[in-house]
């Protein structure tokens, strides 16, 4: 049997007295885009840092990548590829620089850095662009580099944090062009949104509410078995009923 | 009557970047007006010279009859302007940033009380809390309020959904409604075309320019080819497949289906299904539909979109 990607049992973190993540239980298999949605406030980030080795964790077990999630964090960095809308790249840098810069922070070796930077550029028809600081690329260029850079060294597993806020809707789907391309080159995807049309672009869904993973399946499954038309209206009546969206 | 807001050949340049070329538009009293568009269309130029905060190179425009330039003055005590970025204080609590955006404008939380009631009772539990310690859709409600507590007749709004859960964005556009309905004008700005059905004028901003404006369902009219909507397990595949088929205009993912154009005036959805049934799949489902807002962003912001960003696909 091949092992999950992701697998935690009964994954819980509290913050003194305030449980933010509660005991949650899921596996990620190989290859698989798995969307991690949830309410602001219900427990998201806290997962994502511990299934990151960011964070540890209070009870509960987990292994990310093969590797344990309390022993083996910096195991963990070196294998999953990481993007968030927040933290992505340095605009100050070019999109070169910003390709040797994170190359060497993984390890890669000069000649290796330097093949994939042009091979890069060249799928990202970003040739000309190469050495424009970023400050001055569209929003949708940065998104769709930023992406490649996460999978520089070739990680079986990425994270991608709200990856497509504030750009249009044909950029977004230019992005999840790349994400089902990653995909069907065995990568595994765990991937946050809050626009719902992308939850069903997502192989299965999982939505945290205060805490707790309250629904979690395919989105046509999940879809009937709640009675609902659209993801949108699915989450809206998971979501809404929950206790700490000010937390 | 006068409109609540015009603007006349506005245009802003920073550095070699045009931010504006000649935007021109009207909105009358109570009116919720949308600018849809992504991330660097323009839109917070737009709101920061509206709100005389920037002055433009060229062109004027007016709020409540008053001229942003000349008139900075008046009109900053008579609108509310919530910036994108959130700018409340961080280490105030809910209810000093409150009574801070009060005393400025020389008013009191008591006063205006009735107006942010609905927004301040789900505030309420967390009065003591620090604002930079509320989620996302928590800190808009009190920028919100913040923006309300001097009672303004036009609210500028830039963005204030943006990051915020699909949950929070409905309760903060219920709101808008109502604001409304008390005869305040609304401009907001939003990157989620759902929300666009939700005004009642919107209009659609790129590179700088107005591409189109008009009511929701008015601009869906501007979609004239025949939409098509594809649907099969493998999506993914079902994208390539689609784009490969000699005739294609163009197909995307639009939420459970593919939403499909061809180069042709009449397409048969007959035989769209049979060719990719010889492409291998078995459960094809061919359906005409009414293209919706987002289909139009699309389509229009293609057609004028320079050609190197619009080379794959």
């Amino acid at each position: 049997m091949v092992e999950p990607v992701i697998h935690t049992e009964k994954l819980t973190k509290r913050f003194r007295n305030f449980t933010a993540v509660d005991e949650i239980s899921f596996s990620v298999s190989a290859g698989e885009i798995f969307g991690f949605l949830g309410a602001n406030g219900a427990g998201k980030t806290t997962a994502m840092k511990m299934l990151t080795g960011l964070l540890s964790p209070t009870s509960g077990s987990a292994t990310v990548a093969g590797f344990d999630i309390y022993r083996q964090t910096e195991a963990i960095k070196r294998n999953i590829g990481y993007m968030s809308q927040r933290f992505s790249l340095y605009d100050d840098l070019t999109a070169r620089e910003n390709i040797r810069f994170f190359g060497g922070i993984y390890g890669l070796d000069k000649a290796t850095i330097r093949d994939k930077c042009d091979q890069m550029l060249n799928s990202l028809d970003l040739f000309r662009e190469g050495d424009t600081r970023l400050s001055a690329l569209p929003l949708g260029w940065k998104q769709k580099l930023a992406f490649s850079v996460a999978l520089l060294h070739e990680p079986k597993l990425v994270f991608l944090d709200e990856p497509t806020g504030g750009v249009d809707p044909v950029t977004r789907r230019r992005f999840w062009d790349l994400i089902y391309q990653a995909a069907a080159n065995g990568v595994t995807v765990f991937v946050t949104t809050h626009y719902m049309d992308e939850a069903e672009y997502c192989d299965r869904v999982s939505i945290m509410v205060d805490g707790k993973i309250a629904a979690l399946d395919t989105p046509e499954e999940l879809k009937r078995s709640f009675g609902t038309a659209t993801m949108n209206e699915l989450f809206i009546r998971l979501a809404r009923p929950a206790k700490r969206s000010g937390q | 009557m006068t409109p609540a807001v015009t603007t006349e050949g506005l245009s802003k340049r920073f550095g070699k970047v045009e931010a504006l070329r000649e935007i021109t538009f009207s909105v009358p009293e109570a009116e919720l007006f949308g600018l849809i568009g992504a991330d660097g269309a323009g839109k917070t130029t737009l709101f920061r010279i509206l709100a005389t905060l920037l002055l433009p190179d060229n062109g004027k425009s007016s709020l409540l009859g008053l001229d942003t330039v000349a008139s900075y003055r008046e009109i900053r005590t008579r609108i509310g302007y919530m910036p994108g970025r959130f700018s409340l204080y961080q280490d105030l609590s809910v209810e000093e940033n409150l009574d801070f955006f009060a005393t400025v404008f020389g008013t009191t939380v008591k006063e205006n009380h009735e107006l942010i009631r609905e927004i301040y009772d789900q505030l309420e539990p967390f009065r003591k809390r620090r604002a930079g310690q509320l989620s996302g859709g928590m800190k808009q409600k009190l920028a919100l309020c913040c923006a309300l507590v001097h009672r303004p007749e036009l609210l500028l709004l830039d963005e204030p959904t943006t990051g915020v859960d699909a949950v929070s964005r409905q309760e903060f556009w219920q709101m808008l409604g109502r604001l409304k309905q008390q005869g305040i004008t609304i401009l907001v700005s939003t990157p989620y075309m759902d929300e666009a059905s939700l005004c009642d004028r919107v209009a659609f901003m790129q590179d700088g320019r107005i591409m189109a404006i008009n009511t929701p369902s008015g601009i869906t009219r501007l979609f004239t080819k025949p939409l098509f909507a594809v649907r099969a397990r493998d999506k993914h595949r079902l994208i390539n497949e689609l784009r490969a088929f000699r005739h294609a205009a163009s197909a995307y993912a639009f939420g459970n289906s593919v939403h499909y154009t061809d180069l042709r005036n009449a397409p048969e959805p007959q035989e769209l299904a049979a060719w990719l049934m010889s492409r291998g799949f078995d459960d094809v489902e061919v359906q005409r539909i009414e293209p919706g807002i987002e289909d139009t962003f699309m389509a229009l912001t293609e057609s004028s979109r320079p050609q190197q960003e619009s080379s794959d696909g």
